[in-house]
């Protein structure tokens, strides 16, 4: 009986996979009789088989959806998609009982009542109750007490022996002779099986015992020995739609266990190396009487690999088959109309490779109809069709497989997924922003990352395309994207044909070989010696200039775990780089040697060597010598530490020159000529235009009303004149509750750069020049103009006490905007530049705060925090960046925020009094 | 094969008689004994590819008629000094271990031994511990001492 119930398990989950796809083809299309006549037949194949081994819930069920599908086929319904739906819920039901029945051996307690009604209501031509689904979800988990189990069928049975009567119509066409439909006469013209007769004797004898068993008898002998002749009826039946053709392709197949085919698969490697060596060995002779038989030995060999190979093949459409179904449930769920099409169904490839790709294809299948296709209103009012499109192509390509899936969606919106990158420390801004709209793109695949505004039931929790990409890669694969804003997206799978033979170069690393998957691979370079290509050295980081661009390098025998060789012999010694792309980074491995490519068996590796974790298998050459096979992600891994080294390099030599990676937001104006001006944006509170005419003067200085209160304005220009008419650009700056405007001649732009400032104190409100978008700019020192502007901008705070506050600060350009700021609040200032020179101020009096950059070293800005010259003394931490790490500082403050900036020291000023 | 079965059976019936079948092996000057049904085959070392990052014990890997067998270095697990002139003309004993294959290189293999259960002796306790994990017990031959070989044992660690 467990032996029949494993097969029927493993049958019935084949044919309830062609039902799914069938069914929506015959939505499409109701009136594809063909299409319904083979869903008619795999329905009834499994009520019948159930019947057969004893499975009541399954049984009733499935002949439910038969009712409804006779129904369909005789003529009387034309199908509905509500009813195809319920046709599609009785098929996840029959799903859900056998893969309980899978796991514990015994159908599930359970009630369908709910569903079977519906199915029936259908079948009388009621539209589908919605309440339906919702019903059947509440029903079907419910236990059911121990004496209900005998209870519970007997419920089921009603119903199924009144559908047993309802069946009349459909019998009512079968007992005619005569008639047969117009598809199963054109199928019989078609194929000529003279059994085409036994089919409606068959049914006839069928449909009564159908109906009779399932009604009153409940006991199990009772219902298998009835059910026996219809079993035969249905293999009968059966065999025929196979000879008819149609969807269901009819060669001769037997079931193999796959252990069978692995040995198979050894043997036939082992055959392939006596082989080899058999034809070395004879190749050294001359004129062997070997030479005939060898030749034939190998090319049947040859063959015979290719056949083994074969059996392992698959074509892919069998990890589509799901897919149309989960595309209509998509359509339906999120209200849009989607039209799947695939092409190159029948691409062969690899039993174990294409179990792998099924559930990442399925994801971004479904990612693609969530999030690639727009709501019809949208696509219509974008000029497109309002049924979306998606399109799954798979085709060879070179040893390889490339699948394409492409919807005529929305595409990627570069602007969101680069914000996104950034906001989510992927890539800094400046960077973001000179890189090319594919590159932006390609950040989708970068963990944790998803753009979609909202989550749905169907995709969008931000673990998607990275886990796609992981997959893919995980079998040796690659993916990439095109997308176009507007017109759709394009990915592209490319895969390896098997995962048992791949493509490796083989390439010498201190007298050893060793091989690297192809797949990994992008360029070979010559380097050293007379090459144009040369390794350079960055603090023990050695890259090479490739094309404009710095390649990362690590020796292969770095990577093994071998010493590398002095730098300095690079010079002299010829090496060669195997340029090789993985997770999207590029990188260069150097090897001393580059053999050949061979198609290499993979095996794996016993447990004793798991933990090397360098390579992901091995592999026997030709010459019958073992050689390992390099772990692309190894490489990777190591790669990654060394590009740490490349960057402290930069960040050092950066420091060197003084110069700070951070950038500062700068608003670019235009007063008194045509050199740009600048000031720092965080420092202005407003842009305005104002009526120049409603300038007035007063005390010497230019007024104006300005929100209810009187602000002062000065030119920034001490030259240029500030408007008496028109219209006069003025920033707005407040400090202290006090507004004053700086009038200008034009607002710019404002940009984002790093400020690299010569300092120039020769002229009063100048902090120096610096170089921004290309142009030489004049920083403008606010403070001044504002003491220009403000009369008591430089009071030690009308109202607060004069607070003692120590600005530790390297860089001379926020010292200089930091400390009028602190100033201007109220408090008496000392600004220094080092750590040291702050304890030495706190030794003669003590602050009642300091504010400390830990930015550029933050470990010395921690020795504040435990000298006891500074005990119970608050210390604020200063950035540049929201999220630096300020653990054990009172607070941590941006520069450029003046606001937090102000509320952190008066707290930490409060906090000292308290103290 | 037969010749394997047939031995096997004569050793079913010998079993009674309190006697155990040894393939010896020399590693460094010691001899051991590997029991006769724990070995799949005894070839000579042809060709041997490390492995760079493996354990020390782990001499490399192998082909064995289209097999990839992990070599393991006797002398290393049993904390014997390595040979000067390396692995070349060491024989292998064949095992199988969790399903993979394995090789145990050793200096020379002799040959097959039935030996009484009566001159079996538990290890003495002043053992080297490395030789204890690896070795039941001790037979006491003509003129030397045969140290037993627990196959599973010596893998176990190697593959832990």
């Amino acid at each position: 009986m467990d032996e029949l119930l494993g097969e029927f398990i493993t049958e019935t989950n084949e044919f309830l996979e062609t039902v799914d796809t069938q069914l929506v083809v015959f939505e499409a299309d109701p009136t594809d009789g063909n299409t319904l006549n083979s869903i008619f037949r795999l329905v009834h194949t499994i009520k019948g088989t159930c019947g057969f081994l004893g499975l009541p819930r399954l049984q009733f069920v499935a002949h439910a959806g038969e009712t409804l599908l006779g129904k369909f086929r005789d003529g009387t319904l034309v199908a509905t998609p509500d009813q195809v739906q319920l046709v599609l819920e009785s098929i996840d039901r029959i799903k859900e009982i056998l893969a309980e029945l899978e796991a514990t051996g015994a159908e599930p307690e359970g009630d369908d009542s709910a569903l079977i009604g519906a199915l029936e209501l259908a079948a009388e031509g009621h539209p589908a109750p919605s309440a339906a689904p919702a019903e059947v979800e509440a029903a079907a988990p419910e236990p059911t007490p121990e004496p209900e189990i005998v209870a519970a069928p007997v419920v089921e049975a009603a119903p199924a022996s009144s559908t047993g009567l309802r069946w009349d119509p459909d019998l009512g066409r079968e007992l005619r002779p005569g008639e047969v439909s117009l598809a199963e006469l054109e199928a019989a013209f078609m194929s000529a099986t003279p059994d085409d007769e036994v089919e409606p004797v068959a049914s006839v004898l069928l449909a009564p015992v159908a109906a009779a068993p399932v009604a009153v008898e409940l006991s199990a002998p009772a219902v298998e020995r009835r059910a026996a002749p219809e079993m035969r009826a249905i293999k009968e039946d059966d065999e025929d739609a196979a000879a008819k053709g149609g969807a269901v392709s009819s060669n001769q197949t037997i079931r193999v266990n796959v252990e069978v085919l692995e040995t198979l698969m050894t043997m036939v490697s082992e055959l392939v190396l006596t082989r080899n060596q058999l034809m070395q060995m004879v190749r050294n002779t001359t004129d062997s009487e070997f030479k005939g038989p060898l030749q034939r030995l190998s090319a049947v060999t040859a063959e015979l690999q290719d056949s083994v190979m074969k059996t392992r093949m698959q074509p892919i459409g069998s990890a589509w088959k799901k897919l149309p179904r989960i595309v209509r449930d998509a359509a339906r769920d999120l209200n849009k109309k989607i039209d799947l099409i695939m092409d190159g169904e029948a691409t062969e490839l690899d039993r174990q490779v294409l179990e792998l790709i099924k559930d990442p294809l399925t994801h971004m299948i479904r990612n693609s109809c969530d999030h690639g296709l727009e709501a019809p209103a949208t696509r219509v009012a974008a000029g497109k069709s309002e049924m979306g499109s998606i399109r799954l192509n798979a085709y060879h390509e070179g040893g390889h497989i490339v699948i394409e899936v492409s919807d005529d969606g929305a595409g990627l919106s570069t602007a969101r997924i680069r914000d996104k990158a950034i906001k989510n420390g992927l890539v800094s801004e400046e960077l973001a922003w000179t890189m090319s709209d594919s590159q932006i793109h390609r950040f989708i695949f970068a963990p944790g990352f998803s753009t979609a505004a909202a989550v749905t039931s169907i995709s969008g929790r931000g673990v998607g395309m990275d886990v796609v990409r992981t997959n893919i890669e995980l079998i040796g694969g690659t993916i990439d994207l095109q997308s176009t804003e507007g017109r759709g997206t394009k990915f592209f799978i490319k895969i390896p044909l098997t995962l048992a033979i791949v493509s490796a170069l083989v390439v010498g690393s201190r007298q050893q070989r060793f091989a690297i998957p192809q797949l990994s691979i992008v360029e070979l370079v010559g380097a050293g010696g007379a090459s144009e290509h040369k390794v350079e050295v960055l603090n023990s980081a050695r890259v090479l200039r490739l094309r404009d661009r710095l390649l990362p390098l690590v020796d292969l025998s770095e990577v093994l775990g071998v010493p590398p060789l002095d730098p300095i012999a690079y010079e002299t010694s010829s090496a060669f780089v195997v340029v090789m792309q993985h997770s999207g980074q590029l990188f260069g491995v150097v090897v001393d040697e580059v053999f050949d490519t061979e198609e290499i068996v993979v095996k794996p590796l016993s447990k004793a060597l798991g933990d090397v974790g360098t390579f992901s298998g091995a592999t026997i050459l030709g010459d019958g010598s073992v050689i390992m096979i390099i772990d692309p992600g190894a490489v990777y891994r190591r790669v990654g530490q060394a590009e740490e080294v490349v960057e402290e390099a930069v960040e050092a030599v950066q420091k060197k020159r003084g110069q700070r990676p951070e950038t500062t937001s700068m608003i670019v104006f235009q007063a008194g000529g045509e050199q740009p001006k600048a000031v720092p944006l965080s420092l202005v509170t407003r842009l305005e235009e104002l009526d120049a005419t409603s300038f007035e003067q007063g005390d010497g200085r230019t007024l104006v009303q300005y929100r209810g209160e009187l602000m002062p304005i000065v030119a920034a220009d001490p030259y240029a004149p500030i408007a008496t008419t028109g219209v006069q650009p003025v920033l707005v700056f407040t400090y202290n509750g006090l507004a004053a405007g700086m009038a200008v001649d034009k607002i710019v732009d404002i940009v984002d750069e790093a400020l690299d400032i010569e300092m120039a104190a020769d002229r009063a409100g100048l902090l120096g020049v610096a170089v921004l978008k290309g142009k030489a700019t004049e920083v403008l020192d606010v403070s001044h103009y504002l003491s220009l502007a403000l009369t008591n901008w430089d009071d030690p705070g009308v109202n607060k006490p004069a607070k003692h506050i120590v600005l530790v600060e390297r860089n001379p350009f926020f010292r200089n905007l930091l400390s009028p700021l602190l100033r201007s609040a109220g408090y008496e200032v000392e600004a220094v530049d080092t750590v040291s020179a702050a304890l030495v101020c706190a030794e003669y009096r003590k602050p009642s705060a300091v504010l400390t950059d830990i930015d550029v070293d933050v470990a010395s800005a921690r020795r504040l925090l435990s000298d006891d010259r500074l005990a119970g003394t608050s210390i604020v931490a200063l950035s540049g960046s929201p999220d630096a790490d300020a653990t054990g500082f009172a607070s941590l403050v941006r520069k450029s925020d003046r606001d937090s900036l102000i509320a952190a020291v008066e707290n930490a000023a409060k906090l000292e009094i308290a103290a | 094969m037969t010749a394997l079965a047939t031995r096997q059976e004569s050793e079913l019936a010998l079993a009674k008689a309190g006697t155990k079948e040894f393939v010896t092996v020399h590693v460094a000057d010691q001899l051991f004994g590997v029991e006769v049904i724990d070995i799949q085959d005894v070839f000579s070392l042809k060709g041997l590819t490390p492995v760079p990052g493996a354990r020390p014990e782990i001499a490399g890997v192998l082909n064995l008629r289209g097999r990839i067998v992990t070599a393991i270095d006797a002398r290393c697990r049993l904390g014997l000094p390595t040979r000067p002139q390396g692995f070349a003309g060491m024989m292998a004993v064949g095992v199988e271990y969790q399903g993979e294959a394995y090789g145990i290189l050793v200096d020379s293999v002799g040959e097959v031994l039935r030996l009484s259960d009566s001159d079996f002796e538990p290890n003495p306790v002043n053992l080297n511990p490395n030789w204890k994990d690896v070795s039941q017990g001790v037979y006491r031959l003509e003129g030397r001492l045969l140290m037993t070989l627990n196959i599973d044992q010596l893998l176990c660690v190697a593959t832990a």
